[in-house]
């Protein structure tokens, strides 16, 4: 058994033999992407169980305020221009990671975090605006789904943030290793795994209610 | 999508950069269709999401390197059975509680 995880863990043409390919046996760094895209999978089921009960409460708001009534456009649209950009800013920290280059992988990896607290920032500021307004978690179906959902979210983007924290501690000091090759990369897909996610939160969440 | 591996060895990030215009401009237009009430509920709602669909495809293609993989290419056919276990979810959560017609709006 080869204990070498190659430092790109995921590479080459889909399907193509490794032996041929690379000349090197296939190595357990591609095993840890693919058991992570399995927790990807698992956790967007978790996701589409949290939009499904929204989709079906979003109308349930017992004389609370509605969706249109809540939600603030500016307030939403930078949330998403935020963790979209961050998306594309992780891109290019991997886009560096694979030249090898430490340094310039932890500045884009510190664009993402920066801009990954605004959005957490921004998403705080409006849930506390929303509750001292009176429209808190217990005040309609409408409202507990809906902190449920971009709650939930929110919490998996906090934790992104924490966890590429030390992702870039351990750059800094152990610079582009297999090993750290492969954390960051994961990271990478999570993080993209969130954008996608929030995509759908702004599409059928904060579209949905203002369409209606 | 030979295209993305020969931007990932060159210098300049160009499919990450095409990428990014692509989701900033499916964004700008679903939020233009809501924002200028230019169609009906229906119509608007079913283009938005699949505008978001066509978002999913450039995460997953741009930045998410869902073609790369050393040997068979599991991910991808775990990522379209959790895709069907999602549309089951939430079309069959939203199908089976509009009857009597008003939980879904």
């Amino acid at each position: 058994m080869s204990v070498a995880v190659h430092p790109n863990p995921s590479h080459g043409p889909q399907g193509a033999a490794v032996e041929t390919e690379h000349g090197h046996e296939h190595d357990n760094g591609s095993l840890y992407v693919l058991g992570f895209w399995l927790f990807i999978i698992q956790d967007l089921i978790l996701f589409s169980c949290l939009f499904a009960t929204y989709l079906v409460m979003q109308g349930r708001t017992a004389g609370g305020p509605t969706p249109k009534e809540l939600f603030d456009v500016p307030g939403f649209s930078w949330e998403t221009f935020l963790l979209l950009t961050s998306s594309f800013t992780c891109g290019l920290a991997t886009f560096q990671l694979r030249r090898g280059k430490a340094a310039s992988t932890i500045g884009w990896l510190v664009v993402t975090v920066l801009l990954g607290l605004g959005f957490v920032g921004l998403e705080a500021n409006e849930f506390v605006t929303n509750a001292l307004e009176g429209a808190t978690m217990q005040r309609s179906g409408f409202l507990s789904a809906f902190y449920t959902l971009v709650g939930t979210h929110g919490c998996h983007v906090s934790l992104g943030i924490g966890w590429v924290i030390l992702l870039m501690i351990q750059l800094a000091r152990r610079g582009v290793t297999p090993v750290t090759f492969r954390k960051v990369f994961i990271w990478s897909i999570y993080w993209h795994f969130l954008d996608i996610v929030w995509v759908f939160i702004y599409t059928a969440v904060y579209l949905n209610g203002l369409a209606r | 999508m030979e295209s993305t591996h020969s931007a990932h060895a060159g210098r300049f990030p160009w499919a990450h950069i095409v990428g990014y215009i692509l989701s900033l401009v499916l964004t700008a237009a679903a939020f233009w269709l809501v924002l200028a009430h230019k169609a009906g509920l229906a119509t608007t709602l079913v283009v938005i999401v699949l505008l978001g669909v066509l978002q999913i495809l450039v995460q997953l293609f741009f930045f998410m390197h869902i073609t790369e993989s050393d040997g068979p290419a599991w991910h991808t056919v775990m990522l379209l059975v959790g895709f069907l276990f999602v549309v089951a979810i939430v079309g069959g959560s939203i199908w089976i509680m509009s009857f009597g017609g008003q939980v879904v709006a």
